[in-house]
């Protein structure tokens, strides 16, 4: 079974995010950049899928500029097949990544889109639900558990208060919550081998797709700052505070 | 003008605080734009719950009908949905940020060819609006341009609608889908019974994290402080993804955002991604052995202490205080 892992570049959970002066983003000097954490989880579970099949491909894909090889040199080094770039360095909205990836699905006829739920930069948790509109395909978001049986998709996702389970004919869309899987480290033969995998790069205006976005940002400010209160000595003090100062207990 | 269509999820023949919230942030954006605030309400049989979203000072609820509306599915509720936004001409689809509205909104604008901002905090008069970014590390002003734009609101922004002094006019219609395009199956859903509050909803949350060690030890040494106070139970990423509490617990940029009156936080160090789900909260509490913990920036009353101790402690004290 093919299936495609579209992923994104997005600078390192564990950096500290500094937003520029004049509003227009983020400062990036020094920022590390990596997978974003759910779309990993989604190349594991692909790799895991394949593995268990004991057949098919896993593509990898991401829309962005030529030096976010580096980042589909790791998705292959973790064991993904083949990867896709789809250069640009310009500002996208959802709805036209979603339209570009269905593009590459057009192309490339996967059985499964499995990718992130949300990209922990701009935290729109879009694209895989607008994704399998465009396509007309199934879609399970926030998915802590797929089973596949044959042609049949089975989905454990987490919702609010529980757990939903679904199930629907492929080809869909799942997008991945964290419970899913433990995202596996590439290994050094895995990053030698990842050195040869195809890695094709394709330039977005030959998709022929309108790149204007109707989602634009105006302007990016840091949040106003919440103050440090105080320190407590003891138990007895915390909760003599709660009840009295802040009138809470 | 064209109108603001508020999508009203429900759960058990009940609307959670959460779809209240939503027809209040849909009715100031119709206030802000000129418009009339409309809601819908979908299902098999939704007639008697549609009169109850009739309170809130709509100027109309529509109960959206159809037998395959009965289990909520993305594609059949995001196809009736967008037929209904399509032939009364909204302008703006609203729904609050919960698990159903993050699922079903997206797949409603792509069908719309419409642009969507999630997870906003405010609407400004011009139909601008903000939203954070990078974890609440960022407050993006975002525009959207189109005849359709959707929107999902964050629960903690809004306050829910209160109720008006008539209600809105209730109006049943079948919905309109082409079956043989849904391909979604509802299997089950297996609930998390808690007699707990709502952790979305709760005056007081109390969070643990990786500090507590195990998932037994949320039991016997958060949760009886959870009690004793009369809180939700929250939890950090950390403490999900070591297995000792199930993800609905999860508290933070990827999981739920909380801004109780009082955010006891119980050994969590205070990432950024933590920070992000609860730093509005009106009064934070920090209890950590480590006293350079993140978590103590932006904590109202910081306690340095072994957990393990001052938790039962507490628990005690508040107990004696509620007895007296």
């Amino acid at each position: 079974m093919k299936i495609l892992v579209p992923f994104k570049r997005v600078p390192d959970p564990a950096t500290t995010i500094r937003i520029l002066p004049d509003g227009s983003g983020i400062a990036t000097d020094n920022v590390k950049w990596v997978i974003n954490p759910f779309d990993e989880i989604a190349i594991e579970e692909a790799l895991r899928i394949k593995e268990r099949l004991k057949t098919g491909e896993v593509v990898l894909m991401t829309i962005g500029q030529s030096n976010w090889q580096e980042q589909l040199r790791t998705g292959l080094a973790m064991g993904a097949d083949r990867a896709k770039l789809i250069v640009t360095d310009k500002p996208l909205d959802t709805l036209t990544i979603a339209r570009v990836i269905a593009k590459v699905v057009a192309e490339e006829q996967p059985r499964l889109v499995i990718l992130g739920k949300q990209a922990i930069d701009d935290d729109s948790n879009q694209v895989g639900q607008m994704l399998a509109e465009i396509l007309g395909w199934p879609q399970a978001t926030f998915a802590s558990k797929l089973e596949i049986e044959g042609d049949r998709c089975t989905v454990v996702r987490e919702v609010d208060g529980g757990l939903e389970t679904v199930a629907f004919p492929l080809p869909a869309v799942v997008t991945t919550d964290l419970r899913l899987n433990e995202p596996r480290y590439a290994s050094l033969p895995g990053i030698m081998k990842a050195r040869k995998k195809e890695l094709k790069e394709i330039p977005i205006e030959s998709l022929g797709l309108d790149l204007t976005p109707k989602l634009r940002v105006k302007e990016l400010k840091a949040p106003p700052k919440r103050q440090a209160g105080r320190k407590v000595g003891s138990v007895q003090e915390l909760v003599k505070l709660l009840h009295e100062e802040a009138k809470l207990i | 003008m064209g109108d603001v269509l508020v999508f009203a999820e429900h759960q058990h023949e009940h609307f959670p605080k959460s779809t209240l919230v939503a027809i209040n942030a849909g009715l100031e954006m119709a206030r802000k734009r000129g418009a009339q605030c409309l809601v819908a309400v979908l299902g098999e049989n939704v007639e008697s719950l549609a009169q109850q979203a009739a309170k809130y000072g709509a100027a109309k609820v529509i109960a959206l009908e159809h037998p395959a509306l009965k289990n909520y599915l993305a594609d059949a509720h995001a196809q009736a949905l967008a037929n209904l936004v399509k032939s009364i001409g909204a302008e703006y689809v609203m729904a609050t940020a919960t698990a159903r509205g993050k699922d079903l909104m997206p797949r409603l604008a792509a069908r719309l060819d419409a642009p969507m901002a999630s997870d906003i905090i405010t609407i400004n008069d011009d139909g601008t609006v903000i939203r954070p970014m990078y974890a609440g590390n960022g407050m993006a002003l975002v525009e959207m341009d189109g005849p359709v734009k959707v929107i999902t609101v964050r629960a903690t922004a809004f306050d829910a609608a209160p109720e008006a002094s008539s209600p809105s006019p209730v109006e049943k219609q079948p919905a309109t889908l082409d079956q043989a395009s849904l391909k979604m199956e509802f299997v089950n859903f297996n609930e998390i019974k808690s007699d707990r509050p709502q952790l979305t909803e709760a005056h007081i949350v109390v969070s643990g994290g990786r500090g507590l060690k195990s998932g037994e030890n949320f039991k016997t040494v958060l949760e009886p402080l959870v009690d004793a106070v009369g809180a939700a139970m929250g939890a950090s990423r950390a403490a999900v993804d070591a297995g000792f509490v199930p993800n609905d617990l999860q508290v933070g940029q990827t999981g739920k955002v909380v801004a109780p009156d009082l955010y006891i936080a119980v050994g969590i160090s205070g990432a950024i991604q933590h920070l992000a789900g609860m730093k509005d909260s009106k009064v934070i509490v920090a209890i950590n052995k480590d006293e350079e913990a993140p978590i103590f920036s932006v904590a109202d009353y910081g306690l340095v202490a072994d957990l393990f101790k001052a938790v039962p402690e507490m628990a005690e004290e508040v107990r004696k205080l509620k007895q007296s």
